[in-house]
């Protein structure tokens, strides 16, 4: 006989309660939001599949889900968390071109500006 | 209680379970594909609980309830979730009641063995009295 829900309600709300503007959590929108995980985790992996551009054809990849958060606009919440990936060499060359094209300005907090920069324009993999 | 990195995770068993049987039988699941789902899946649940919990907001309550997570999924674009959302709802009301009935049923049998038969028709009007104030309280979960 199937469960109803099989993600454990005690850790979703763990994950709830981390949200400092949230109170109190009634047992129904305990089971809905968990319910609701369940129903999302499927969908994403199985939309991802269908529409992977991947060269396996029998596996659900990393990048499939990167293509999926960056293409689909119901899941672009998801494009920070699921970034594409790159290879290092190109990661390089980029940072280098960068830093000719721009010598102006601070040197400060540019390390990190340039690494998310470079990761949000990345060539997929 | 304090929380550590890993309590904002879910279960990898359970993770894996669910994609599988979201996927055609035979394909295989990369363990870095398996672990982004998984993170994907806790940020789904925080931005579905600051979602509901504006909602909650616009409604002066300090307590989530279930429409609250419904007008989430469908503000988060899920209409999809909503059918089977609410179907599972009511299976789940049912059951909890059950349980209930079952746990009352419990303590009757426990009071009445105690205590003398003329307390039983006191510890009715307490049982329903109780039952009332349940229904809105958040509950702690048994697992």
């Amino acid at each position: 006989e199937p469960r109803l829900v099989s993600l454990p309600l005690s850790r979703i709300r763990v994950i709830m309660k981390s949200s400092p503007e949230v109170s109190s959590i009634n047992q129904d929108a305990l089971f809905l939001t968990a319910k609701a995980t369940e129903l999302f985790v499927q969908y994403l992996a199985s939309y991802s599949y269908k529409h992977g551009r991947g060269k396996e054809k029998n596996a659900l990849t990393y990048t499939d889900l990167s293509h999926t958060a960056e293409e689909c606009e119901t899941f672009q919440f998801l494009a920070d968390i699921l970034p594409k990936k790159i290879l290092a060499s190109k990661y390089l060359k980029m940072l280098e071109k960068e830093k000719q094209d721009g010598e102006v300005g601070d040197d400060n907090d540019e390390e990190e500006e340039d690494e998310d920069k470079a990761v949000g324009d990345s060539v997929g993999s | 209680m304090a929380e550590r990195p890993e309590d904002l995770n879910l279960p990898n068993a359970v993770i894996t379970r669910i994609i599988k049987e979201a996927l055609p039988e035979g394909v295989n699941i990369s363990k870095e594909a398996r672990s982004a789902i998984s993170r994907a899946a806790s940020v789904f649940v925080l931005y579905a609980t600051s979602c509901a919990n504006n909602f909650a907001m616009k409604g002066k309550r300090k307590t989530l309830n279930a429409g609250d997570v419904l007008s989430a999924m469908e503000e988060m674009e899920f209409q999809r979730f909503m059918v089977p959302l609410k179907e599972s709802l009511e299976v789940y009301r049912r059951e909890q009641k059950g349980k209930k009935e079952a746990r009352k049923d419990k303590d009757k049998k426990a009071d009445s063995e105690e205590q003398d038969k003329s307390r039983e028709e006191d510890n009715d009007d307490d049982d329903e009295r109780m039952e009332e104030e349940e229904q809105n309280d958040e509950e702690e979960v048994d697992n």
